[in-house]
């Protein structure tokens, strides 16, 4: 395939208008020969569209998608109404740049400040941002954030009910800077808010939540943001979207910052990314953000008009004392969020949380039917939940393969000691029918018997 | 033929009861949510998200698009963004089943044809880098910067030495020194040059054993490639410091030199430039980086690996083995990295060579064409983008950089990046990228003619055809409004 379009003689035209010879020419004036690369580089050979689409077509094969999803641990299998890949696959969003021409992009900008809005009143939360890269780093951005707000730099306190991957993320994150991160365990599915309560002193810069937690766990999340407050430090909170359907809201039980994975409004599983990473803020904190911000205003005909804000937080302004080097972010899959809550509204929502809640529920009371699988937890949860198999956990996977089902992840892949290495995180969401669950159910009492 | 009805702000087309998704009870027979979640989490009622018709939703947002400048309306010529045509054909395969539906936990054994395109793109950024170890995690090129120094930290650290300095050119993109801040480096800026390159005694004056990295984009933000790279790059090994080289630029280079070969250590690329990724309004992108053998064992986990057994090919999931750890969650921005191996295999070693020359072809011209009515303080050529000045322009008639470019916008052209790099006054960075013909060339060079003779006064209040005029920004930043008025932790 080429993409170009100049023909042999107008290239010869414009060497002349250059008042060179040829490329080469161009190149070896300004590149030494010494570096120059000979021939050509080793890719692989090149393709045409169908022979590509073939190609491409025989490696999905090889996914295993087409299985039933029960999959969780950070990604959902949410439903995504139609509306939202039309929208989103308009070149006139996907092909645009960031606004920084704001008369050209008014389009994108009002999206964005929907997006915004929208994300508030599904937070509870005053101010949202434009997007950060995913779920992981957002909880490392928030941590930051709530460094400089609190002007402590020292010690941060995490749940170990947070997702693995996102305390992975932070402890990478603050490696090269010496913070000290302090995890603490959750004891049969949930954290004590009196063991967080001790950990907490006026040193710690902020706590750490998920609600609900990755093992689907819900935590006593209010007692845990009032723990923080009292000492002065940061509550921040990582949320699940669709959670807000049925569950209190962040900023209703005292959230200084909600950030959030936001795969699930709207964006397929695409094997990880990109995803979208949500951060939602008090007022109070709002110019130690990180990212971009879009800002409702005038243009000077005095017309209702959105632009880029604050833009001095940000790293083509401030460079090193930026609150964030994030540059580029997701804003297509902030426009997806967007078009996903229109669409669902506070009834849908409601509805795609409670059904996936009352699935989740139902498959967890059936499976415990099945000979030697139990629940890990006693605890209330919302979508997912753990489960153990005294069976070994990669036989009960494989049957559920075998079945049609993909579950998990198992635990134990995170290597991570806070976490049951023999569990198996089990996610329902409101794409399951009880026909599905129940045919699950069936297939694996008969073959674990 | 606008239509202002649908475009006035999401919510005020909200009505009770309007719906546009529904789902079905549930047909379980569960307890009542009241027994399933405690009463202290349990909400009394939704979010109060707007009430919207499907009909409303579709008609608000396709209005809206239209308020939009893209690559596939118009002539996108921002520099250092490489706003390059975007394949139709790698929207469709990205969207194929067994890719778009695939858990990010899927097994292994479950996404073997996944693993093995993304392996794919690992060695073929590896090969176009000329440095073999490469992790495809960074989500953008910011994120490949930071992901690169602690990485480069982490070795340092192994080896016992402390190292706190990371240097930069004036000319350097933001995110350079914003990047080195965050992995806790300390920020060393050199002078602004009258070249343009980076200065060698400058450089040398910065230089010891407290130096880390020097961070440099090639060919610089100017469009210019830094002919002293290698000798750069050599007085840098000999402190023990390491050459990060910043590849936003890279499609002035594919095919031609490698940053591996002119003496880079470690670098980014934004997939979402070069490889045609497209920018989404802002993004996602994906910033994947590679780096010399030695570096190789402390990328962030998990690359991808390949393993020949007698019963066939296999790909697998590793962590190298003293990885400086996850820096997000999965395998990395796997939607835009597909398109890029799509472009990839799509071109070849030709057609990537091709692209690179012909994206070099289409600046030059421009340049040689534009640079009687703007001229470019530095570089007699350019490679593939160059930056022009309106100071001359500013200091005879008034006008400015800023006015030139929303002119533009009435002639039906976005217009360049302006105010950047710092160093050149009044600046006009301009990219034409490859995927443009001569007749738009030209278009655009006939439009910047008009428009620099044209009444200083109506150039500064230019532009005069979009949807809104410039906006207030200094009335917004008063009393900042950052959604809409209704919202807020009711
Ligand atoms: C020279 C340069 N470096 C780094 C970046 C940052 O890349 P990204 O926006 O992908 O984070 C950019 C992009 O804007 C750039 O132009």
């Amino acid at each position: 395939m080429s993409y170009i379009l100049n023909t042999p003689d107008q290239q010869a035209e414009m060497l002349a208008a250059i008042g060179v010879s040829s490329i080469d020419e161009i190149i070896q004036r300004q590149i030494p020969q010494d570096v120059l690369v000979e021939g050509l580089l080793d890719l692989p050979p090149a393709l045409g569209e169908m022979e590509l689409e073939t190609h491409i077509k025989q490696l999905a094969a090889l996914n295993r998608s087409d299985r039933v999803c029960l999959m969780g641990g950070g990604a959902y299998d949410h439903f995504i109404p139609a509306v939202v890949d039309e929208i989103t696959s308009r070149g006139e969003f996907y092909t645009a740049y960031t606004p920084y021409q704001p008369e050209a992009s008014q389009g994108s900008l009002q999206a964005f400040f929907e997006f915004q809005s929208l994300i508030c009143r599904l937070t509870g939360m005053d101010v949202s941002n434009a997007s950060l890269y995913e779920g992981g780093t957002a909880v490392s951005e928030a941590v930051f954030m709530a460094m400089r707000c609190t002007n402590r730099h020292k010690r941060v306190v995490i749940l170990g009910s947070v997702n693995p991957e996102y305390r992975q993320v932070l402890q990478t994150y603050t490696k090269t800077l010496g913070t000290e991160v302090v995890v603490i365990p959750a004891k049969n599915g949930v954290v004590d808010p009196a063991e967080v309560t001790t950990a907490l002193n006026d040193q710690t810069a902020c706590l750490v939540i998920q609600q609900p937690n990755f093992l689907g766990c819900i935590e006593q999340a209010e007692e845990l943001c009032t723990a923080a407050r009292a000492v002065g430090a940061l509550a921040v909170v990582s949320f699940d979207p669709i959670s807000l359907g049925i569950l209190t809201r962040p900023g209703d039980y005292g959230a200084d910052i909600a950030v959030a994975e936001g795969q699930s409004l709207g964006t397929p599983l695409q094997y990880g990314g990109p995803y979208l990473g949500l951060l939602a803020c008090r007022n109070e904190f709002v110019r130690k953000m990180p990212g971009r911000l879009i800002v409702q205003g005038k243009d000077r005909d005095d017309k209702l008009c959105y632009m880029l804000g604050l833009q001095t937080r940000e790293q083509h302004i401030r460079r090193d004392k930026a609150t964030s080097n994030i540059c580029t972010n997701q804003g297509l899959l902030a426009l997806r969020a967007t078009v996903y809550l229109s669409s669902l509204g506070p009834q849908g929502l409601k509805e795609a949380a409670e059904l996936s809640c009352r699935m989740a529920h139902y498959l967890a009371d059936q499976l415990q039917t099945v000979p030697r699988v139990t629940l890990a937890f006693d605890k209330p949860f919302f979508k997912e939940f753990v489960i153990r198999c005294n069976q070994g956990v990669d036989k009960f996977l494989a049957t559920a393969r075998d079945l049609g089902f993909n579950i998990g992840p198992e635990l134990s892949r995170f290597h991570d000691s806070e976490l049951l290495q023999d569990g198996v995180l089990v996610a329902v969401t409101e794409k399951r029918t009880k026909a599905e669950l129940d045919a699950l159910v069936s297939g694996l009492k008969a073959k674990l018997k | 033929m606008r239509n202002t009805t649908a475009t006035q702000p999401l919510f005020d087309f909200s009505a009770p009861g309007r719906r546009a998704t529904e789902f079905p009870a549930a047909a379980v027979p569960t307890k009542s949510l009241a027994d399933l979640i405690p009463a202290g989490a349990l909400a009394k009622e939704p979010p109060p998200l707007p009430e919207l018709a499907e009909a409303d939703i579709v008609r608000h947002f396709v209005n809206l698009s239209t308020l939009n400048m893209c690559v596939d309306t118009h002539f996108y010529p921002l520099g250092s963004c490489t706003m390059k045509y975007n394949p139709k054909r790698h929207e469709r395969l990205s969207r194929l089943p067994g890719i778009v539906d695939l858990h990010p936990h899927a097994t292994e054994d479950d996404s073997q044809g996944m693993l093995a395109i993304l392996y794919e793109m690992q060695q073929m950024l590896a090969e176009i880098a000329g440095l073999p170890a490469v992790s495809l995690q960074p989500a953008a090129g910011a994120q490949g910067e930071f992901t690169a120094l602690l990485t480069a930290a982490a070795y340092f650290r192994d080896r016992g030495e402390k190292r706190t300095k990371v240097l930069f050119p004036s000319s350097a993109h933001g995110t350079n020194p914003a990047s080195a801040a965050l992995a806790g480096f300390d920020c060393v800026q050199l002078p602004p040059t009258n070249t343009g390159f980076v200065d060698l005694k400058q450089l040398q004056a910065e230089l010891d054993e407290s130096t880390a990295v020097f961070m440099v984009t090639n060919p610089n933000t100017l469009g210019l490639f830094e002919k002293e790279i290698a000798t750069i790059s050599k007085m840098l090994h000999d402190v023990g410091g390491l050459v990060y080289i910043d590849g936003a630029n890279m499609n002035a280079i594919v095919g031609v030199t490698r940053p591996g070969d002119f003496g880079g250590d470690m670098m980014h690329y934004n997939v979402h430039k070069t490889f045609t990724g497209p920018h989404g309004a802002g993004g996602p992108g994906s910033g994947p980086i590679a780096v010399r053998d030695f570096l190789g064992d402390y990328l962030p986990g998990p690359v991808i690996q390949k393993t020949e057994t007698p019963s066939g090919v296999r790909y697998s999931l590793v962590t190298p083995k003293k990885s400086i750890g996850r820096v997000r969650s999965f395998s990395g921005n796997v939607g835009i990295l597909l398109r890029g191996a799509f472009y990839l295999r799509t071109l070849g070693a030709a057609g990537v060579r091709e692209m690179t020359e012909q994206a070099i072809l289409n600046a030059n011209y421009m340049k040689a064409r534009l640079q009687d009515v703007l001229p470019v303080p530095q570089g007699e050529l350019c490679m593939h983008e160059f930056v022009a000045s309106a100071k001359k322009l500013k200091d005879e008639a008034g006008v400015t950089a800023m006015d030139i470019a929303k002119r533009l916008l009435d002639y039906g052209f976005h217009a360049p990046t302006v105010y950047f790099p710092l160093v050149v006054p009044e600046a006009l960075m301009i990219e034409p990228t490859e995927t443009e013909s001569k007749q738009t060339l030209d278009a655009f060079i006939d439009a910047v003619k008009e428009i620099v003779v044209e009444d200083p006064d109506m150039l500064h209040e230019a532009p005069h055809t979009t949807s809104v005029r410039r906006p207030d920004e200094v009335g917004a930043a008063r009393n900042p409004v950052f959604c809409n008025t209704a919202c807020g932790p009711t």
